[in-house]
């Protein structure tokens, strides 16, 4: 019933498991589908059967007569749980050789080629043969392997894009590892897939893969410093966000702030989303989150602030120039 | 075996529909009698499944369209916490215990349970456990960290308020009832057994009540002691979960999954052994394969203890440890899959009979394949990476519990309304809540398994406007409201036929098993005299002794 829905045409064209964009992801994508032709198989046989027994054999008003009571048979009862059996057997051992071809080894060596650390509610990413650190939106390059290595900062997080293949926790305390082989640039999106509080909903993934040319163009792009604000009402601004309390939170590398509990906002200006994936980025909207964190995303750890109106003014210049 | 029953006072009979008695709520409050504390377990999962639903409708509410306002994040975590707590805790396994502590006596030929006062004692305690969890929302919030409460999301830096402690609280103290309640169904069982009523020759129902209660044993420990640990960590300062002082966020996955699994099985095995009594009754047929039916259910019971992992597989354990308990997992598969084939092969070459118990048990075939099936997608390591804390996870836990449990528990009930109140259930009435319940719960929930498959992650308190998603989840918030109109359907049509219904008499089915020898409603002492019974269909025996079973 409802595997016939999984082919509904218009669906494969969208964001979803069935339209996979990594090697691994097209290896799980190939058991899916064998698992759905064998499940929509075994729905149709219970079903065919629960009807054909039902119409075969309702109760006739006019023969009153007890049926023959039959209390077993060995010979069907083996079929029964044989044929299941060998079933699951196939797909045991489809399983594995899958899994083998997925799955990251549990304590890899070398270093990865990016790391990401969930936080409620955003994602740290950092390339650390680059020495790169930014947030939210993540580059990656397409045809060529990579190792990406997964760390929580508070709860469990998880990690799940479903084009690009299987999901995994961020644990704290523990590293976790990914294998990613994209065979196809474009952009996918994902969701943070565990429960952690209130703004889970509000912690999508953003994924940019892209030919290694402009991977290469758009790290070292960020691996620069911020840009130094030249005008006066973003020197104003860039001023209260080091003496007011953004500095204590998000790093500006090139200045003195460089905690990380909130995003890096480095090169702000040049991401496509705001709060992981809750709006566009752009000065009006930048405005609203710094006027009222607590309306636009309740619960973020950013508190309300009594910033008067020139002084948000002066902090969005100065953010709309960290390109 | 009836002489050495202790009857409790009033030595009168069964103040049930119809018979007046001076006494009143007292006498229900007071009761130690097995079917007045097996119909009051009924009526306390009946009030939490009301508030259950209405937090599942106030959710449905809150998704039906991206970026909705009707419900702060707030809100919606203490209400999906709260929703999936409650139907557990508070409305499948209440529901499991009525029956059986209703009709484990009555099926068994005894006049009463092991332990009448520890039976009042388990209904309270589970009661009062409810109610404490509740007044969480009075004191502050409820618990919003899931019904399996991972830590450390559950510590008291994530989660601030008391709610969490309530939680852990209201269930150590329902639990105590569920494992009370096991130990004398046990006792009961393996006592009180009808003169000639060997094991081999159980009801499949009370078979399966049976092991159902060694597993139960079995599989609290585990969630008490970490629902103390977490007590601890909470009031105490100590360290299991925090992961900030060197805990460990894993230790509350595995041990609560090590009660979490089995405890599916808990209110699933009941629900089969219901089933196991309703289609060979309606068919007019033995029950096809007892041994393996029954061997199974001990094999399900075993296999429950190695495959709670699989609830884990997303968080980074290694192919070999997945591996073994995908494997253990599609083993626990096939003992739970083939009763299907069981029961149909109980109908094939039988004489039908379409009561509303009956759809619903035939309803449970289709729906429980469906659920099963997708269990078996989570089975297989790598599509559960995939799909994991998806939709499509939600979508078959309530293929499982709804398509499986519910459909079993309302076969149940109607099977044995009228054992329990001397009246008929409305069948005309009966077959309207049949049909809009079966499309309320398939509108709800088979769309969500395209959601997963979309990318949509459970326990989200809204979604961006993404193609399909908009429109799938209002498709499944009308299925919603579908069931709730249904469920009111339901309360009506038993309100009407306790006051009007038609009288039931002894047996209205022409049943087999000993519950339908004793008047309707049972009076206090179920039985005057038991005949001996030979065997798995006594009443079977006794209306055809020219074919008798053995």
């Amino acid at each position: 019933m409802f595997g016939c829905l999984l082919y509904f045409p218009p669906m494969i064209l969208l964001q979803s498991m069935e339209n996979p964009a990594s090697q691994q992801a097209e290896k799980i994508n190939r058991l899916f589908n064998f698992f759905n032709i064998a499940a929509l198989g075994m729905l149709l046989l219970v079903s065919f059967l629960v009807v054909f027994v039902c119409i075969r054999f309702k109760e006739k008003k006019e023969d009153a007569r007890e049926p023959k009571q039959i209390t077993g048979n060995k010979k069907v009862e083996a079929l029964m749980i044989g044929v299941p059996a060998l079933l699951l057997i196939w797909f045991f051992y489809q399983e594995v050789t899958t899994m083998n071809a997925v799955a990251a080894p549990l304590h890899p060596t070398g270093v990865p080629d990016v790391i990401i650390t969930g936080h409620q509610w955003w994602w740290e990413v950092e390339y650390p043969k680059e020495n790169v650190v930014t947030a939210n939106e993540v580059h990656l390059p397409v045809d060529r392997p990579l190792l990406m290595e997964l760390r929580s900062a508070d709860v469990i997080h998880d990690w799940w894009v479903p084009e690009l293949g299987n999901k995994m926790d961020l644990v704290p305390k523990i590293n976790n590892y990914l294998r990613l082989d994209i065979n196809k640039p474009g952009k996918y999106i994902g969701a943070c897939s565990e429960f952690c509080g209130a703004q889970h909903a509000w912690m999508r993934i953003n994924v940019i893969a892209e030919n290694e040319k402009d991977f290469q163009n758009w790290l070292t792009a960020n691996a620069k410093t911020a840009v130094v604000p030249t005008d006066s009402l973003a020197i104003k601004g860039a001023e209260i966000f080091q003496t007011e309390t953004c500095a204590n939170c998000h790093r500006i590398q090139g200045t003195a702030s460089t905690s990380n509990v909130g995003p890096d906002l480095t090169h702000i200006a040049s991401r496509d989303e705001l709060l992981t994936g809750l709006m566009k980025n752009s000065e009006a909207n930048l405005y609203e989150w710094i006027s009222h964190p607590q309306q636009i995303k309740p619960a973020a750890h950013m508190p309300d602030f009594i910033f008067g109106k020139d002084t948000v003014e002066a902090i969005v210049h100065y953010l709309a120039q960290l390109k | 075996m009836s002489e050495t029953i202790y009857i409790p006072e009033p030595a009168t009979s069964f103040p049930g529909v119809g018979v007046s008695t001076d006494q009143g709520l007292l006498q229900w409050i007071s009761s130690v009698d097995h079917k007045m504390i097996g119909i009051m377990y009924l009526l306390l999962a009946l009030l939490f499944f009301l508030i259950g639903g209405v937090e599942a409708l106030l959710m449905r509410i809150q998704l039906a369209e991206p970026v909705n306002h009707f419900l702060t994040p707030e809100a919606y975590d203490q209400i999906f916490t709260m929703h999936g707590t409650t139907m557990i805790f508070l409305v499948a396994m209440p529901a499991v215990f009525g029956f059986a502590v209703y009709f484990t006596p009555l099926m068994i030929g005894a006049n009463e349970m092991a332990f009448p006062r520890m039976n009042s004692f388990s209904l309270w305690i589970t009661f009062f456990g409810g109610l404490l969890l509740y007044f969480s929302f009075v004191a502050g919030g409820g618990p919003d960290a899931g019904w399996f409460n991972y830590a450390p999301l559950n510590e008291k830096n994530y989660s601030s308020s008391n709610g969490i402690d309530y939680y852990a609280m209201g269930l150590l103290l329902s639990g105590i009832g569920s494992v009370t309640t096991s130990i004398n169904l046990i006792v009961t069982i393996l006592h009180y057994r009808v003169k000639g009523m060997k094991l081999n020759k159980l009801p499949l129902f009370v078979w399966m009540i049976l092991v159902n209660s060694f597993l139960l044993i079995a599989a609290f420990p585990s969630l008490n002691a970490a629902l103390a640990m977490l007590l601890l960590d909470r009031q105490f300062q100590a360290h299991f979960f925090n992961t900030t002082n060197g805990g460990s966020a894993l230790l509350w996955q595995h041990l609560f999954w090590i009660f979490g699994h089995p405890e599916v099985y808990i209110v699933i095995l009941p629900p089969f052994g219901i089933l196991s009594e309703v289609f060979p009754v309606f068919s007019r047929k033995p029950i096809f394969g007892y041994a393996f039916v029954a061997a199974s259910s001990v094999a399900i019971a075993l296999l429950a203890f190695g495959v709670w992992a699989h609830h884990m597989f997303a968080v980074g354990m290694g192919n070999t440890v997945d591996a073994f308990f995908s494997a253990s997992s599609m083993l626990i598969g096939i003992p739970t899959g083939v009763k299907i084939f069981n029961w149909i092969a109980t109908m094939y070459g039988g004489r039908i009979r379409f009561t509303v118990s009956m759809m619903f048990a035939i309803a449970f075939l289709i729906e429980f394949t469906i659920g099963g099936l997708s269990g078996i997608a989570f089975s297989i390591v790598p599509i559960d990476w995939q799909l994991t804390d998806t939709y499509y996870v939600v979508a078959h836990l309530h293929y499982v519990f709804i398509g499986g449990t519910i459909f079993g528990l309302l076969a149940g009930l109607f099977y044995w309304f009228p054992k329990m109140t001397g009246k008929m259930l409305e069948e005309k009435l009966g077959r309207w809540f049949f049909w809009l319940f079966v499309i309320g719960f398939n509108a709800t929930f088979l769309v969500q398994h395209l959601l997963g498959i979309l990318g949509m992650p459970r326990r989200v308190f809204t979604y961006p406007d993404l193609p399909w998603y908009g429109v799938l989840n209002f498709i499944s918030t009308i299925g919603a409201f579908i069931m709730g109109a249904s469920v009111l359907l339901l309360l009506y049509m038993v309100y009407k036929s306790i006051k009007g219904g038609k009288k039931a008499g002894k047996d209205p089915w022409d049943g087999f098993t000993l519950e339908w020898l004793t008047t309707s409603p049972p009076q206090l002492k179920n039985f005057d005299n038991v005949p001996v019974v030979h065997g798995r269909r006594p009443l079977w025996d006794w209306k055809h002794p020219d074919n008798p079973d053995q």
